[in-house]
């Protein structure tokens, strides 16, 4: 069985994001990068999948990235963690999720994986976009928002998170299966693996190469900093409070 | 612009958000607009991958320009879906919108919502999802005057669908209101140590009051609240007259799920925790002793 988890670098979630002056992108002199926490998600149900696996077949991990050559880093996390091996489209270009979607359907192509393992969002763009796309240009069946993955019923058993609750729904493999935060606790690389990590294979795939043909769906004209214009009023007791809330 | 709505419905009627996607979609001009339920799709128990499918075969059979839904976890998962079997023109959370000449353009959130973009969608069918909290909704006489889309006539294609399988929903039994919908919310974090103590403070607080619950992701990681209540980046996103926070620190992905409260109240032992600096009223103290006092105030 082959996994294909795909990887997104983005910016540290603790830190402050400013927008450039001229409105054009978000200032990134001085951002940190990780691999996009949904993404390192994926990536430990993916180690989770074989370790509990059974079967006795070779499942190989194959971690997929679209973008600059600085995705290395995330991949690299990713091989640190476990995947076996790494691709990156590499395309210095702001892309779209259509564009990321496409390029990823092409990859799916030549790499024929049972199961697509993705975050539910990156948490820059913040689209939660990309999975549905990719299952859709597929035409495989979608789990999104996953809690809970299990080998059985129609191929895989899934529990979803949804506004109303938790869905389970079964979808037969091939399958785009996207992660919400509590399908599990992402590990950490030792020491050891980040080492040997650096000599696992990324292999760097030119996104002309891949002969996809799309434009451009959503565009970003500018951006601007939402900055709070609240002043909070401290109260003195609880009730001055009561009377805010209950007047 | 040709435009087709996405509606929900719970047990009783269409869903508020569903009336504000409305609002949103009746805004632009020289606008038809239509409906489509999902209940009256494919059965209540909907899979993306048939009704994305069925949804659109709608599109391309009546030529819609544009489509339309509230940004719920149905519509992430099937109106992405579809929006990608129809050429993946799809702007998702939009929070407001104008026109430059003939061009829609489209504010959504980035980054947690520490960041507004402005967007355009190139080309046609136009997928939107909008944030409730930010649209009026429409009134529910209103939405009958529109004309709700016969899928019968539709001619959907199966064979290339496949074949996921809807097995259950895990829904629990609330008497309270929905946490996106209510006018109140009061929400609890980490200082909450069980399920119990929940129920019973931020529960019962919300229940004087009327409101609904809400939590942090601490709470739900925890296995405290259930995953439905979380407000955030990645839960749900509240614009209620009255946020009561209550023992939640402020993190920047919680913030994102509801700073646009009208009104934002923080009880917090910690002085310095940043949800002082989104809030409207905050009270230094410890959620133990301050909510059983609020709450026997609106009880006595
Ligand atoms: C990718 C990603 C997505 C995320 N999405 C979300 C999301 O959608 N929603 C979300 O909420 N979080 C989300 N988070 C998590 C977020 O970063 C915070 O970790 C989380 O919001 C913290 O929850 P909390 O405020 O309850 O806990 P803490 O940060 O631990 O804060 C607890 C607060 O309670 C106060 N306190 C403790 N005891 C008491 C007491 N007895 N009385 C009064 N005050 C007390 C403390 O002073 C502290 O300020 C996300 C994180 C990541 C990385
Ligand atoms: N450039 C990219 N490279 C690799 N994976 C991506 C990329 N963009 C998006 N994805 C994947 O798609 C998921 C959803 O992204 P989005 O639709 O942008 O919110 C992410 O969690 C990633 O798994």
């Amino acid at each position: 069985m082959k996994i294909l988890v795909t990887c997104k670098r983005v910016p540290d979630t603790d830190q402050k994001i400013h927008v450039k002056e001229d409105g054009s992108g978000i200032d990134d002199s001085n951002l940190a990068y990780v691999l996009n926490p949904f993404d390192a998600i994926a990536v430990e149900e993916a180690l989770r999948i074989r370790e509990e696996d059974k079967s006795g077949d070779e499942i190989q991990i194959v971690a997929v990235g679209v973008g600059t050559t600085d995705y290395e880093a995330e991949l690299r996390t990713a091989l640190a963690m476990g995947a076996d091996r790494a691709i990156l489209v590499e395309n210095s270009t702001l892309m779209d999720p259509w564009t990321v979607a496409n390029t990823i359907a092409a990859v799916v192509e030549r790499e024929l994986p049972d199961l697509v393992l993705m975050g539910k969002q990156a948490v820059d763009d913040d689209a939660n976009q990309t999975g549905q796309f990719l299952a859709a240009l597929l035409q495989w069946p979608q789990a999104t928002f996953a809690s809970k993955i299990e080998f059985g019923g129609l191929g895989l058993r899934v529990a979803r998170e949804t506004d109303q609750g938790i869905e389970e729904i079964e979808v037969p493999l091939p399958a785009v299966v996207t992660a919400d935060l509590r399908l599990n606790e992402p590990r950490y690389a030792s020491l050891p693996s980040i080492l040997k990590a650096r000599k696992k294979e990324i292999e760097i795939i030119p996104h002309a190469d891949l002969q996809i043909d799309v434009a451009t769906q959503l565009e970003v004209l500018s951006m601007k900093s939402e900055i709070s214009q609240r002043s909070c009023v401290m109260l003195e007791d609880v009730n001055s409070l009561m009377e805010i809330i209950s007047p | 612009m040709k435009t087709l709505v996405i509606t929900e419905r719970d047990e009783s009627d269409i869903r508020l958000g569903s009336l504000s996607a409305i609002g949103f979609a009746q805004s632009l001009p020289a606008s038809v607009v239509d409906t489509l339920c999902v209940a009256d799709v494919c059965g209540v128990n909907p899979t993306a991958d048939a009704h994305a499918a069925v949804i659109a075969a709608a599109v391309r059979q009546h030529s819609y320009e544009l489509v339309v839904a509230a940004a719920t976890t149905y519509a992430k998962d099937v109106v992405g879906r579809t929006a990608g079997l129809c050429g993946g023109s799809m702007a998702s959370d939009v929070i407001g919108h104008r026109f430059d000449g003939e061009q829609l353009l489209l504010d959504r959130p980035m980054f947690a919502g520490a960041v507004t973009a402005t967007v355009i969608l190139n080309n046609s069918p136009r997928f939107i999802t909008v944030r409730a909290a930010a649209y009026n909704p429409v009134d529910i006489s209103s939405v009958n005057s529109l004309s709700s889309l016969d899928t019968a006539s539709l001619d959907v294609d199966y064979s290339d669908v496949p074949s996921a399988q809807w097995k259950s929903l895990a829904s629990r039994a609330s008497h309270r209101p929905d946490v996106t919908e209510a006018k109140i919310v009061v929400s609890g974090g980490r200082a909450f140590k069980s399920s119990e103590d929940f129920e019973r403070l931020v529960g019962g607080l919300a229940d004087g009051l009327g409101g609904a619950t809400g939590s942090s992701r601490a709470l739900v990681d925890a296995g405290i609240t259930p995953n439905d209540l979380q407000v955030g980046q990645t839960g749900k996103i509240v614009a209620p007259d009255i946020y009561i926070a209550l023992g939640i620190s402020g993190a920047v992905q919680h913030l994102a799920g509801m700073k646009n409260s009208k009104t934002i109240i923080a009880v917090n032992t910690d002085p310095d925790a940043p949800i002082f600096s989104v809030a409207d009223f905050g009270l230094v103290g410890d959620v133990y002793e301050v909510v059983p006092q609020l709450i026997a105030e609106l009880n006595g």
